[in-house]
């Protein structure tokens, strides 16, 4: 038994390289992401090489990756949080209605809300997914709509204008230190920190495990409950982080903030090369498939490409990173079957 | 804390309704139609209370009420619902208002509350949102689609110069105003502007992100772009946000429909010069002189009947029992200091 598992690992270097490179998923979106740039760039030389288009370039998907990270972090444990939207939305509100009460609030304060309103959010979610054992599909189903429809009860037809939001605030949705976007930055923090926790910690490596085979995890003793319980008040607090960043970067928030950016984390995540069942994946595959998403869509119009089909072009993306994953996966089983049978 | 005053405040209207309610059922020789002072009684049921449109337009209607000395009233719901009104109506006809002025929340939720006080001798007048027609008698329309589309290419052509190119950010591609107004436009353009070429309309679904991309990807793909129209509220808004932020501020104008509250820091900071949208003060204002105009038996609100509001003047009913309030009004740094909704 061991020694079939130990027999791939004797292949010579290059193999051994050429495969890992192969079964990197995160370099085919990489190429995706970078043809798209090299070409809408082509086409325009302003979608990267002006200051507003590399500004936008690195700025538009700050809030999608914020949104793909903690959704990756829930469905590596074979769940899902399509409540993310309706989070968000809140957040944004919250954002407002701080600085309408006091716009000398500092930042740091509306940071620390947003996350902490998300955190209440996910908690709640968490709980409801783990202790009443219900899919997370149909109770962040039920949470998306009832945060939505509260949002909607509460704030109406009112919304929050440019007005309300003080100077400072608006500046940081476009400020760059040193060309880079200060919400990028704190973004790429978020994926770096929550990247290095899954690659190496306990309680990450535990989450793929979970996700894997719950079962298997829960007869081994892992704490299921609390992991999943911890992926959903992480994914929470980033989308109420997300919702700051929303009512930063559009100076304005109403009860339709957000709705049905979900799916596009869903689907960032999916494209990232995360398996939708759970056990697999890595966040830096997340983050650039939610740079891969928000480019995509930026550079569409550009291209010339109408735009009812970039939804088209959206899902191609996502049906063709599926099939790639197969394809992959066959691919291994193959050679791991092959490997058993030489041993 | 905030949240339980609201709903403490809630609670106690209701309570206070369902007593009036009450009260009117109790005696109801005082019911049916005209009242016993001479002064007219409006009462104002906007969609629901707390929406600074209809606090700006109510307070409209409460100065013409003032102004013919008549006796003003607000009431309405907290949300906006099908049938939220419905109490509202049947209390205001067991009151025997003369004239009750109703944004409808739903086309048909509401007639047969309308029916019953319009029996009761209560004229009903509907503004910003109509019902069917045989709901009520006159319905005060803020603005038609031809001079929505009007205004639009007159303001962009005043802004560029009457030359060059432009582009329309709309809302989504399935909107069917929206289309409407795009269409009146562009024959607005070719009859009236030869040298304005419109050179793409892009979609923006109401949604921010969309509507920054959009507006990014205009910019990029038509270097020579003068100007971007914005029908609707959201991607005028978020079109300005952007173009506040990037380079081409104040090289590229923008006009459109929005409210003052959301265009206020664009108006100040130059990224806008005006924009337009229907004032909705005037509106409550002449919804209560048409309301007056009907309780007095000046007019029945047939075609043709004319009646006069005050300031605003002299209008016509149209077909349907409809009042047009006239061209939408034009917001700019002069007077939108005036405005709060």
């Amino acid at each position: 038994m061991s020694a079939s598992t130990l027999a791939p690992l004797a292949e010579s270097t290059a193999t051994r390289v050429a495969r890992n490179l192969l079964r990197s998923r995160e370099l085919a979106i990489v190429i995706v992401l970078a043809l798209i740039v090299l070409v809408a760039t082509t086409r325009r030389s302003s979608f990267l090489l002006s200051a507003d288009g590399w500004r936008d370039t690195l700025l538009a998907p700050s809030i999608l990756l914020l949104l793909a990270v903690g959704q990756m972090v829930v469905v590596v444990t074979r769940n899902v949080d399509l409540s993310v939207g309706s989070t968000l939305g809140i957040a944004a509100y919250v954002t407002g209605k701080i600085f309408v009460a006091n716009p000398d609030t500092p930042v740091i304060v509306v940071f620390l809300a947003g996350l902490g309103v998300g955190a209440v959010v996910g908690a709640l979610n968490g709980l409801l997914v783990t202790v009443f054992r219900v899919p997370a599909l149909v109770i962040t189903l039920g949470t998306m709509y009832v945060l939505r429809g509260a949002l909607t009860h509460e704030v109406g037809s009112e919304r929050m204008n440019a007005q309300d939001f003080p100077a400072h605030f608006e500046k940081l949705g476009t400020q760059q230190v040193l060309t880079i976007p200060v919400l990028t930055i704190i973004a790429l923090v978020v994926v770096a920190a929550v990247g290095y926790y899954l690659h190496t910690a306990r309680g990450g490596r535990e989450l793929y495990a979970i996700g894997s085979d719950p079962d298997a995890a829960d007869l081994y003793g892992l704490p299921s409950a609390r992991r999943v319980f911890g992926a959903f008040v992480l994914c929470g607090a980033l989308a109420g982080l997300a919702g700051v960043f929303s009512a930063a970067r559009y100076a304005t928030a109403f009860s339709g903030t957000g709705s049905g950016i979900e799916l596009q984390a869903v689907a960032a995540v999916v494209i990232g090369g995360v398996a939708i069942f759970g056990g697999s994946g890595t966040v830096w595959g997340a983050a650039i498939g939610a740079f891969l998403l928000v480019t995509i869509n930026r550079a569409l119009p550009i291209l010339g490409i109408s735009e009812f089909w970039q939804g088209a072009v959206v899902g191609a993306l996502i049906i063709g990173s599926i099939v790639l994953d197969r394809v992959l996966s066959i691919r291994r089983t193959h050679k791991l079957i092959e490997a058993r049978d030489h041993a | 804390m905030k949240i339980h005053t609201k709903r403490f405040a809630a609670g106690a209207a209701l309570a206070m309704v369902a007593s009036l309610g009450l009260a009117a059922c109790g005696s109801d020789d005082n019911g049916g139609g005209g009242s016993d002072s001479d002064a007219t009684t409006v009462t104002f049921l906007p969609k629901n209370l707390g929406n600074p449109y209809f606090e700006t337009s109510d307070a409209g209607g409460e100065k013409a009420v003032k102004e013919f000395g008549g006796t003003y009233d607000e009431v309405g719901p907290d949300t906006a619902g099908p049938d939220a009104q419905v109490t509202y109506i049947d209390t205001a006809a067991a009151q025997g208002v003369n004239a009750l002025i109703v944004s409808a929340n739903d086309p048909t939720a509401l007639c047969d509350s309308l029916n019953a006080a319009r029996e009761a001798g209560t004229k009903v007048v509907t503004f910003d949102s109509d019902t069917d027609p045989e709901c009520r008698d006159l319905f005060i329309n803020q603005a038609t689609a031809e001079g929505i589309a009007k205004v639009q290419v007159e303001m962009i052509a005043e802004q560029i110069g009457d030359e060059g190119e432009v582009a329309i950010l709309s809302a989504a591609a399935n909107a069917t105003n929206q289309n409407a107004w795009i269409d009146m436009m562009k024959a607005e353009l070719e009859a009236s502007h030869p040298n304005i070429e419109l050179v793409d309309t892009v979609y923006g679904d109401d949604d921010d992100q969309t509507s920054f991309d959009k507006t990014a990807a205009l910019l990029a793909d038509h270097p020579n772009l003068k100007g971007i129209i914005s029908p609707t509220t959201v991607g005028i808004s978020a079109a300005a946000r952007y173009l506040s932020t990037s380079s081409a501020k104040g090289k590229v104008a923008l006009t459109g429909l929005g409210t003052p509250n959301q265009m206020r820091d664009y108006i100040e900071d130059g990224t806008v010069t005006e924009f337009a949208l229907w004032n909705p003060e005037d509106l409550g204002f002449l919804s209560a002189y048409a309301g007056k105009a009907l309780a007095d038996g000046d007019i029945t609100g047939k075609e043709g009947d004319t009646f006069t509001a005050g300031d605003l003047g002299e209008f016509t009913v149209g077909e349907n029992g409809t009042v047009l309030l006239g061209d939408p009004y034009r917001f700019n740094k002069d007077n939108i200091g005036d405005f709060d909704f």
